[in-house]
């Protein structure tokens, strides 16, 4: 890895792991997603700096070039940030759909309740219960 | 009140709807019906209410699955025994409701099914269909180790202990058709199939068209692997 390479490698960790804080301090970005950014970015930083942790885990993989194995982290991110959110879409779709069922309900009782009003409009419990 | 509910989910279906619930009080007087429209763009919730019949709408559609699930949940709340869940495009013949609720009533089964093909002269669906229908027919035979003929059939019955189970999140809200009877199956729930007739949908409309037969095979199969992969300790009452 040329030292152009580790400089670039070392702005673009260094810029992603700034803008994240920067993201959540704003409360742009909730906690519980920075933490895999974070990571990421963070471990790049320790291996462009530890070069000689790179090539074992270079060595390790089986990988010729360093550079491969940083690529090759970039993408495994990515998949790991993609499942994440497969899973957080799941679980809100549930959301959604029991907020939805619960609405119906309400709103079919407001409404009966409401009727039932007009029927009897010195009903003063039912005023209170609306 | 009655002690029995009758379930109608429909979706778009203000031309049908109101033939269809008088047609459903003519054959069974005795229960309170129930249409769930689930987010219709048309008149449907206003010609159920204009028959007199209670209406839940959910603010979006949502699917069959979900708008279902919102009859049980109401059917729990009010306390009813039984429900019968007939589909709104008219599918479904409603003389069958008696002999449909009539095993679960008697406490012989918790939940019986209409079957097509049961009936001698109900109508024939495409082939495709039939195929599909044929594939998920044996895999449940064999699954669950009896004859099962119509494992896509939303003409059912229930009492309320299967009720409150789909309830829960176990549901499998999205087409639960199959994977739905393996559950009920796992978590020990009597299953019996009555002979019921079905038409031809009159308005044509589908909900397997376009790219959805192709996931609805992909989601059944996935959902009944992982029905199959789960302990019977998730499926405890």
């Amino acid at each position: 890895m040329t030292a152009k390479q580790q400089i670039f490698a070392l702005i673009v960790s260094l810029t992603v792991f700034v803008f994240t804080i920067e993201l959540v301090r704003k409360k742009r970005l909730r906690e519980e997603y920075s933490l895999l950014w974070l990571t990421t970015s963070l471990l790049m930083i320790v291996l462009i700096i530890k070069y000689d942790w790179l090539i074992i885990l270079t060595n390790l993989i089986g990988a010729v070039l360093p550079t491969t194995t940083l690529f090759l982290g970039s993408i495994l991110f990515l998949v790991l940030l993609a499942v994440q959110f497969s899973i957080k879409i799941s679980r809100l779709s549930d959301q959604v759909k029991d907020l939805v069922q619960e609405n119906a309900l309400l709103r079919h009782e407001f409404e009966k309740a409401q009727l039932l009003m007009e029927k009897q409009p010195d009903n003063d419990a039912l005023k209170k219960r609306l | 009140m009655s002690d029995t509910l009758i379930l109608i989910p429909a979706y778009n279906e203000a031309d049908g709807i109101a033939q269809l619930l008088r047609s459903i009080r003519q054959a069974f007087p005795d229960a309170d019906l129930l249409v769930v429209n689930d987010g219709s763009k048309d008149d449907t919730s206003a010609k159920a209410k204009e028959s007199g019949v209670t209406v839940l709408s959910h603010s979006f559609n949502m699917g069959y699955g979900v708008a279902i699930q919102t009859g049980y949940k109401y059917a729990c709340t009010h306390g009813y025994e039984y429900i019968v869940q007939i589909d709104g495009d008219g599918q479904h013949d409603p003389a069958f409701i008696k002999e449909l609720l009539a095993p679960v009533k008697a406490g012989e089964v918790d939940f019986t099914l209409g079957s097509r093909f049961l009936w001698h002269d109900s109508y024939r669906p495409s082939f495709s269909r039939r195929l599909a229908i044929l594939f998920f027919r044996k895999l449940v035979t064999i699954i669950i180790g009896r004859n099962i003929t119509d494992p896509t059939s939303g003409y059912q019955a229930f009492n309320k202990n299967v009720m409150k189970f789909f309830t829960s999140d176990i549901f499998p809200c999205d087409y639960p058709d199959a994977d739905m009877l393996i559950t009920l199956n796992l978590a020990g729930f009597s299953i019996r199939e009555i002979p019921v007739r079905m038409y031809a949908n009159p308005s044509g409309k589908t909900m397997h068209s376009g790219a959805k037969p192709l996931y609805y095979m992909f989601k059944m199969c996935l959902s009944i692997l992982v029905t199959l992969l789960r302990t019977r300790k998730f499926y405890r009452r």
